[in-house]
């Protein structure tokens, strides 16, 4: 991947649509290579792919990718949205297409080896790689306020990714004292017994870093400013999917490293989550900018995930997983709606819309599907993690069960006004003419849709594949 | 003993060939090429006596041990100032009538660099200092065709004069003290208070001259007026030879006479450190031009590497490690973003050193714009450059000795810095507003490109490095 966005870039020269194609064919070659070993099944370890080879033999930082269900799964979500995000600003970015190519494919590269590193560094290594081309894409295929979003953005995930850094090398040299033998190895820290206090600043640590990107209230401020300003591909590669490194991130690491720390923290976490939901729906509601709007309730469906990990039960685990491929695809539909009226219309305030459904039908449907989906309809796959999450979290807290489930009431609330304000109604005398969707805008519509659906109507696909990973959690007191 | 003095003696003698050869005939090329090939061959000696000092301490006099650790330092020194007397020659042509000097004191700067690490004695400490100092002070105000050179210059020679003076009142003091100059004899041996208070006196004011020559706060003043008035190329041997040489000694002088021991020096110089990190990042968020925002960043830098210092005291084989990574990057990153000025100033009477100037670089200029982004984010430590692996080094320093601190000061610093290096990245990626007229000399731009090769390949795979350190110190004879 890292290979094909050095050649795309240098295709710029050849043809001006090369590089599109380059990418798209990319990500195409990747997500049949995650379909591929998916059907292949895992080894007897529960493990689809295995790298082992020497880095930085100093300080027994190696490159160890594994790809476990867990993992595949994000890396699938990884390439579907990629194709996605490619074919959505097929016509948005005009000039620079090279570049623009090879930094979505970066960004990518960046998020699959986050997704399958075993080491930590290697992992803080990549958890940094897909940010710099990122900013790029904010920084110069941005909207009119892209330099103060690019730098707020780089500003909190830098320095909540100092204190993770900070975290990780302290771990590795806890382990190193207590072993002797230097490891950035993941497997090898999980054994790790640490001292109360020590095992809650770590957490802490990681924690900042994996919430920050998640996001959750109080750090969630750079994701609206960075959703609106980026280009179309951009904040569907960032709702869609570099969210999703912030909840992997907890999944993964916090809470298999830290144990202990992480159930007493459980309270914390939670009330973290419901405060989101509240606060992200209540947010939502008061926007007058359509990407905002979706941004805002980004952080109420996360604040969902959080709620899920931290009620520490199989179902709860279970539901954050598929809320974070749910949402994944849903976000990622809408950013692309934004996208997509946003480049007919010049505009992404909805006072400038109103009415669309009669001069865009198809683009009215489609919306009003992953709205639906978005809120939370059975039969769809936002359903099944919410419905997991808050019937996981009622074993844990009543309280804050109910709390979240306003969440959803919101979440309706907010989904339909944003629907009735720019699709349904009169039509806003400004807007003349609109080309509805098109061939290549439908269909990439339909293969989300029916992702959703599948999920919807068999989440078993996705709740087998996470399984095998919450089994573990399960040997964890 | 003559044969691990060999380098010493080869640069000697280009020195005064050329000194010489200057006074019967002028020739720029001439200059230039003599200077170039003294470089070359005293980099090169270095491997062909490296037996001498790979098993054995050297010891010349009293005054200088040479062993591997120095000949490491001294092989980055000299390959640092051969880049820039390669950037030098096209960039003089546009300043100055005479040219030929330059390439004199140039080398003798290099030669009193050469010497700091390999010193073991007060005496020798001065020596290189001075003859790197003077060199600096003409060198700095060379150009003869505008006026911030001159200024720059002449500050320079005051406030360096007086930091001279008090690292040699401190040394005084310490010898008052402990009646020693040498560094691994000059512990006070009576314990009385007496001599407690004169040899706490000449630690102070040692470490005060030292601070300065370091720019390190509150001793730092200076540093952006001299960096922003010095023509570039003099600037980047400040930046980089000169304090990589001043700091080799600190790291010796540390170690030898074991001065962490007292509460009291290592309180002083931690609250120094992690003020540096902070004011220096503090300050250099203000700028508009690029030179002195390199100055503050390199006054950021110098107290990340303080943390070295500490750990030095207590684990000096993962000190020395830690110090001779940090260095070589801070070397190659801080090189590339001066090589990128210099190569734009080359062709020009002004500098290009205003943010402005870099404005929509990447896309005017594509493979400046593109090492100067590398630069940046090497300077902020962000993974993909060899700057991160300088960084986690420091951390890893920090951590592993539980200096919290430091570590803070580190964090809040890289944090407050990623601000700064960033906005260099997001004026080189804007929209240009005027196309840059000038023109980039071919050799400039194409070093630019190496160094900016080397960031990215070190940083992807550190481990050559890594393990080229770890060989000069597998026999460690100060440790």
């Amino acid at each position: 991947m890292l290979a094909a966005g050095g050649v795309a870039w240098i295709s710029e020269r050849i043809h001006v649509n090369l590089p599109r194609w380059l990418s798209l064919l990319t990500f195409i070659g990747v997500t049949a290579w995650v379909g591929a070993v998916w059907l292949g099944g895992p080894d007897q370890s529960g493990l689809y792919a295995n790298q082992f080879i020497e880095w930085i033999p100093r300080f027994g930082i190696n490159l160890i990718f594994q790809i476990d269900g867990l993992s595949l799964l994000l890396i699938g979500l990884t390439a579907i949205l990629g194709v996605a995000a490619v074919v959505s600003s097929w016509t948005e970015t005009k000039q620079r297409t090279g570049f623009f190519q090879f930094n979505v494919l970066w960004v990518m590269a960046g998020v699959v080896g986050v997704f399958s590193s075993f080491d930590l560094l290697l992992f803080f290594f990549f958890w940094e790689v897909m940010l710099i081309p990122m900013y790029f894409l904010i920084a110069i295929w941005g909207h009119e306020d892209k330099e103060y979003a690019a730098m707020k953005f780089f500003l909190f995930t830098q320095i909540s990714g100092l204190l993770m850094l900070v975290a990780i090398i302290a771990l590795v040299w806890v382990n190193y004292e207590a072993t002797n033998t230097l490891t950035f190895s993941y497997e090898a820290l999980l054994g790790l017994e640490l001292e109360g206090s020590i095992a809650r600043l770590l957490m802490l640590g990681f924690f900042i870093a994996f919430v920050t990107k998640l996001p959750s209230v109080p750090v969630h401020t750079w994701l609206p400013d960075a959703h609106t300003q980026a280009p179309t591909a951009g904040s569907v590669i960032l709702a869609g999917i570099l969210l999703k490194t912030g909840a992997y991130g907890i999944i993964r690491f916090v809470i298999t490293l830290f144990p202990e720390a992480s159930q007493d923290f459980w309270f914390w976490g939670m009330l973290l989550g419901v405060i989101s939901i509240l606060y992200g729906g209540y947010l939502a509601y008061s926007q007058t900018d359509f990407k905002r709007l979706v941004a805002y309730s980004s952080i109420a469906h996360m604040g969902f995930v959080l709620v899920g990990v931290y009620s520490f039960t199989t179902l709860g685990m279970q539901g954050a997983i598929v809320t974070v491929i749910a949402h994944g695809f849903s976000t990622a539909a809408l950013f692309m709606m934004a996208g997509a009226l946003q480049e007919r219309l010049h505009s992404r305030e909805m006072s400038d819309m109103g009415g669309l459904w009669q001069k865009a039908p198809r683009m009215g449907a489609v919306t009003m599907f992953f709205v639906v989906a978005s809120v939370g309809m059975p039969g769809l796959g936002n359903f099944i993690g919410e419905f997991l999450v808050l019937v996981g979290a009622f074993n844990k807290s009543i309280v804050l069960t109910v709390l979240a489930t306003f969440g959803v009431v919101v979440a309706a609330v907010y989904g339909l006004s944003l629907m009735q304000r720019s699709f349904q109604g009169e039509l806003n005398p400004r807007v003349s003419e609109m080309q509805d969707f098109g061939v290549r805008e439908m269909s990439l519509m339909a293969v989300l849709m029916i992702a959703l659906i599948w999920i919807g109507v068999h989440p078993q696909t996705v709740l087998a594949l996470s399984d095998g990973f919450v089994q573990i959690l399960e040997v964890i007191p | 003993m003559f044969q691990a003095g060999l380098p010493y003696l080869i640069l000697t003698t280009g020195l005064i060939v050329l000194m010489v050869g200057v006074s019967i005939h002028r020739s720029h090329q001439v200059a230039w090429s003599l200077t170039v090939l003294t470089l070359i061959a005293t980099f090169i000696s270095h491997f062909f006596v490296y037996e001498a000092v790979a098993t054995d301490i050297v010891v010349i006099t009293e005054l200088f041990r040479v062993d591997s650790i120095a000949y490491f330092f001294n092989a980055v020194f000299l390959l640092a100032t051969l880049v820039l007397v390669l950037f030098a020659q096209v960039f003089l042509d546009r300043r100055t009538k005479f040219t030929e000097e330059f390439y004199v004191l140039i080398l003798a700067a290099t030669l009193g660099a050469m010497m700091l690490p390999a010193s073991t004695h007060f005496a020798s400490l001065i020596l290189g200092l001075e003859v790197i100092s003077i060199s600096l002070y003409a060198l700095i105000a060379y150009p003869d065709h505008a006026r911030p050179p001159l200024e720059a210059g002449l500050k320079y020679l005051v406030l360096s004069g007086v930091g001279t003076a008090t690292l040699l009142m401190g040394m005084a003091f310490i010898y008052a003290a402990s009646g020693n100059l040498d560094f691994s004899s000059i512990h006070i041996t009576d314990g009385s208070m007496e001599g407690e208070i004169l040899f706490l006196i000449g630690n102070t004011l040692f470490w005060c001259g030292i601070a300065f020559k370091l720019s390190l706060v509150p001793f730092h003043i200076w540093t952006p007026d001299v960096y922003h008035g010095a023509p570039s190329v003099v600037t980047a041997f400040l930046a980089t030879v000169s304090k990589g040489a001043v700091f080799a000694v600190v790291l010796r002088y540390v170690i030898e006479a074991d001065i962490l021991s007292s509460d009291t020096i290592s309180n002083a110089i931690m609250l120094i450190a992690c003020a540096s990190m902070v004011i220096g990042n503090l300050l250099a968020l203000l700028q508009n031009n690029l030179k002195r925002l390199l100055a503050y960043s390199s006054i950021a830098h110098m107290g990340y590497l303080l943390i070295v210092v500490f750990l030095i005291s207590v684990n000096t084989s993962l000190g020395y490690e830690s110090a001779l990574f940090y260095l070589v990057s801070y070397f190659v990153m801080t090189l590339a973003a001066f090589g990128v000025i210099i190569a734009l100033s080359s062709k020009s009477e002004t500098e290009v050193d205003t943010l402005n100037g870099i404005s929509g670089l990447l896309w005017t200029k594509p493979a400046a714009g593109a090492v100067l982004i590398a630069a940046a984010l090497s300077l902020a430590g962000i993974p993909l450059t060899v700057g991160f692996f300088a960084k986690y080094y420091l951390f890893t320093a920090g951590i592993s000795e539980g200096m919290w601190p430091l570590v803070v000061c580190l964090v809040l610093g890289s944090g407050l810095g990623i601000f700064y290096y960033v906005r260099i990245i997001f004026r080189t990626l804007e929209k240009p507003q005027e196309e840059l007229s000038v023109s980039v000399p071919w050799l400039g731009l194409s070093i630019t490109v190496l160094l900016a090769l080397a960031i990215i390949v070190f940083g992807l795979y550190p481990t050559p490095l890594v393990d080229l350190i770890r060989a000069i110190l597998v026999f460690p004879p100060t440790l």
